[in-house]
């Protein structure tokens, strides 16, 4: 059963990879309004991200596959138990994912604030209910005797979740707009940098309230350490950014996403689905995990994919390295 | 109140998705191998009329690359969200081929194809090459972890049943990954792509020659596509034989409801076509091959067809009472469309070869207008050929193991479904609309000339490559 506890670090590390990558994504995609004075910072904003959004939002892919494949307990009562908030997820991942590609076809400039729409909805509605959903399986949920929820919507809309699905939202968009200032030149770059500052307060503050809540309500000693270093390094990255050190302040946050996911992960552990009703109900790494053989089979796989997976894909973010201006975008016509 | 039933309301939603995730899925993988061997002839010979087909058909590739991507997170989302019971039951076995489809292929696709949409200016031509290659690998090898996912549904190997915790493990992942079902199945699938795609590539040629346009690229095209379309479609039907006897092996259920053969006969023959009642239980007039059902379970012509009413006695015996046999009105037609729709397809290709033979271009109008309207037939042939591999395994979820009933989420209500239902149709109606407009319009516009820069100190000239700019 050992394998179990890597295989529970193993989807921890894959919900950390999608969050730290797509969340940039999503923050990109919230700060068109904020960021953009014409139709050309727009398409700067989105070329940012143009090349890397599809492998980005592959993580979340893989991620929900191999809890499946690891923990089909904890697959089987999470996407049935938050159906409706998976359902809104989808949907609005879906829209955003056409808007990126169908934008830039028709130069009419109606069907281009459809799409912006589109991209700005369908990176809040993520941002705000992946935090909604994480706090909720921290918290637990009533389960019944075969680990299943059935209250819909309503009580997972609870303080503390929300509470949650804030700080996501906001770090996910100082993320966005930290790594814009990195990627982008001139006026927008500078935009971004003043932005991040302002909404780098706010995120400290909430992201901050958030982990104190966590820690003490639900969390371990080694979960609270983990948030502590979360929040020192959000901290850091503001600081860096105000100097105009925008790589180490994009560093610093993606290092805060990734312990701040890792700090739930650890309030989490042992269970991974704890019921809020009676704890006899809740599922753990052990009674929620696939047989030993098939976690042996999926071991063996991750450790052959998993380096060779990192090593393109670092590769790909390295040839689209160079930062996207104005004058690039105008080389095509839309 | 019975509409409000979860279970049905979960099942439409299902193959409501599943079918419209699938008419981008088969274009996808046929348009990318399409685009890469333009890309390769592209490289090997520099004329640019080559690249003028590797962008045009490429920008088609991607209108549907982008739904494909976004539809296909449903359906991994879905397994749990509506079928929690099943994904409890079979996640320990099912659960691993999606896993290795993730982290194997579906990562791999996606890095290399924004590498060669963005990529243009900043790889070297060979690597970029590569770059497609790599995105079609990615595609093709996906396709196979899904088969063999969805093969476990059709014929359970590889597993053993845990009384304990009340659900199927695995124990033989070569068993799972190497079933018989996923061998037959994936040429099946591959090939019939290779026909949506390149029947499209007809179309879009035709449309464009019938008007006298764009002849230097589109011919080339046009010629491509409809060997394509008859390779692919003459190795349908043998790769469509072999994965007739595995299925007859594994699910004979399917194969008598694929006829509404009642009961069990030698030398049993194979209706074209017939006019009964609507269950298909007795039948009033009919077009019949005899042997042909035979041949097609047993690869003999007096070979024994099992039939549905005793193979129903036999699946009460080892299952308990019910119902074991699908819908069989369903299957009948399903088979049968299947089948005639790549016939035709296929006929058309040999006419257009035919036609077009030589350098010859024919003038009678109606010719281009059937090749123009042909693009369908694959894609519909496909549609159903998957509606009767699945309508044909009910009742089962999970053959001989776990029904379909057994097997919806018991926390989700019929009204969550409803929703959920609801939202779907009209977002993926909505979508469709786009989508087509769009492809019609990319369609129409034809290849973009390619513009030419002088190399520096001699007069050759070289294509101005620039990548993709949203």
């Amino acid at each position: 059963m050992d394998l179990a506890y890597l295989w529970f670090f193993i989807v921890g590390f894959l919900f950390i990879g999608y969050f730290v990558l797509d969340g940039f994504d999503f923050g990109v995609g919230m700060s068109l309004p904020f960021l953009s004075k014409d139709d050309t910072d727009r398409r700067v904003l989105i070329n940012t991200i143009g090349p890397i959004w599809d492998l980005n939002e592959t993580w979340v892919i893989v991620a929900g596959a191999s809890l499946f494949a690891a923990f089909p307990e904890w697959y089987a009562t999470l996407f049935s138990g938050f159906y409706l908030a998976l359902l809104l997820i989808l949907l609005a991942l879906i829209v955003r994912g056409v808007s990126f590609e169908y934008r830039h076809k028709n130069p009419d400039s109606r069907w281009k604030k459809w799409f912006d729409g589109m991209i700005i909805v369908g990176s809040a509605v993520p941002a705000l209910l992946w935090g909604v959903a994480f706090a909720n399986i921290v918290q637990g949920v009533e389960l019944d005797a075969s680990f299943t929820y059935s209250g819909g919507l309503l009580p997972l809309l609870n303080p503390y979740a929300l509470l949650g699905g804030l700080t996501t939202l906001l770090l996910f968009f100082t993320h966005g707009v930290i790594f814009v200032s990195l990627k982008t030149d001139g006026e927008l770059r500078e935009c971004a940098r003043v932005l991040a500052t302002k909404s780098g307060i706010l995120t400290i503050v909430v992201a901050a309230t958030f982990l104190v809540w966590t820690t003490l309500a639900y969390g371990s000693f080694l979960s609270g350490a983990v948030a502590v270093i979360a929040a020192v390094a959000l901290i850091a990255s503001y600081v860096l950014n105000l100097r105009g050190r925008e790589g180490w302040a994009f560093g610093f946050m993606a290092f805060t996403i990734a312990t701040a996911v890792l700090s739930l992960f650890l309030a989490l552990f042992p269970d991974v689905m704890p019921a809020s009703n009676n704890p006899a109900y809740s599922l753990t790494i052990e009674n929620a995990s696939s047989s030993n053989y098939t976690l042996t089979v999926m071991t063996w796989t991750a450790l052959f994919a998993l380096p060779l997976v990192l090593a393109y894909q670092g590769w790909t973010y390295w040839i689209f390295r160079k930062r996207v201006t104005r004058a690039t975008v105008l080389v095509s016509a839309h | 109140m019975e509409w409000l039933d979860p279970l049905a309301l979960a099942r439409w939603q299902f193959g409501l998705t599943t079918v419209y995730h699938f008419l981008f899925v088969p274009i996808t993988i046929g348009m990318a191998l399409v685009v890469a061997i333009f890309q390769t002839a592209w490289y090997r010979t520099d004329k640019t009329q080559y690249l003028q087909l590797t962008r045009f058909f490429g920008g088609l590739f991607l209108i549907n690359f982008a739904m494909g991507v976004v539809t296909g997170i449903v359906q991994e989302f879905q397994f749990g969200m509506n079928w929690s019971d099943y994904s409890r039951f079979v996640g320990d076995i099912f659960g691993a081929p999606l896993a290795f489809e993730g982290l194997l292929a579906f990562f791999f696709e996606a890095t290399f194809i924004g590498l060669w949409i963005f990529g243009w200016d900043k790889l070297p031509r060979g690597l970029h090459l590569a770059t497609i290659w790599c995105a079609s690998m990615g595609a093709i090898l996906s396709a196979y972890f899904i088969l063999a996912a969805n093969a476990f549904m059709q014929n359970p190997v590889g597993y053993a049943m845990n009384p304990e915790k009340g659900r199927a493990e695995l124990v033989d992942i070569v068993a799972v990954l190497f079933n018989p079902i996923a061998l037959a199945q994936f040429p099946h699938t591959i090939l019939g792509s290779i026909m949506v795609a390149t029947a499209i590539i007809v179309s879009v040629a035709a449309w464009h020659i019938s008007r006298g346009q764009h002849f230097e690229t589109m011919r080339p095209a046009l010629r491509l596509g409809l060997w394509g379309l008859l390779a692919s479609g003459v190795l349908m039907f043998i790769s469509g034989d072999s994965l007739g006897l595995a299925m007859v092996q594994a699910q004979p259920m399917k194969m008598a409801a694929a006829e509404s053969l009642y009961s069990t006969t030698a030398g049993a023959s194979f209706s074209i076509f017939s006019i009964g009642t609507p269950d298909g239980s007795s039948e009033i007039w009919s077009v019949r091959v005899p042997g042909l059902l035979s041949f097609l379970s047993t690869h003999t012509f007096n070979g024994t067809v099992e039939g549905i009413n005793d193979l129903q006695v036999a699946y009460v015996k080892a299952y308990g009472p019910g119902d074991y046999s699908p819908i069989t009105w369903v299957t009948y037609w399903a088979f049968r469309w299947m089948i005639g729709l790549g016939a035709v397809a296929a006929i058309v290709a040999t006419a257009g070869l035919f036609f077009t033979r030589g350098h010859r271009l024919p003038k009678n109008k109606w010719i281009w207008k059937i090749a123009i309207w042909s693009w369908p037939l694959p894609l519909i042939a496909m549609s159903v050929g998957w509606i009767f591999t699945e309508m044909g395994r009910q009742p089962w979820i999970v053959f001989g193991l776990l029904k379909t009933e057994a097997g919806v989420s018991p926390g989700v209500s019929g009204l969550d479904v409803l929703i959920s239902l609801i939202a779907f149709t009209l977002v993926y109606g909505i979508l469709a609309v786009v989508e087509v407009k769009l492809f019609l319009k990319t369609a129409q516009a034809g290849p973009a000339p390619i513009e030419m820069t002088k190399v520096d100190g001699s007069d050759d000239e070289q294509p101005v490559l620039v990548g993709t700019v949203y």
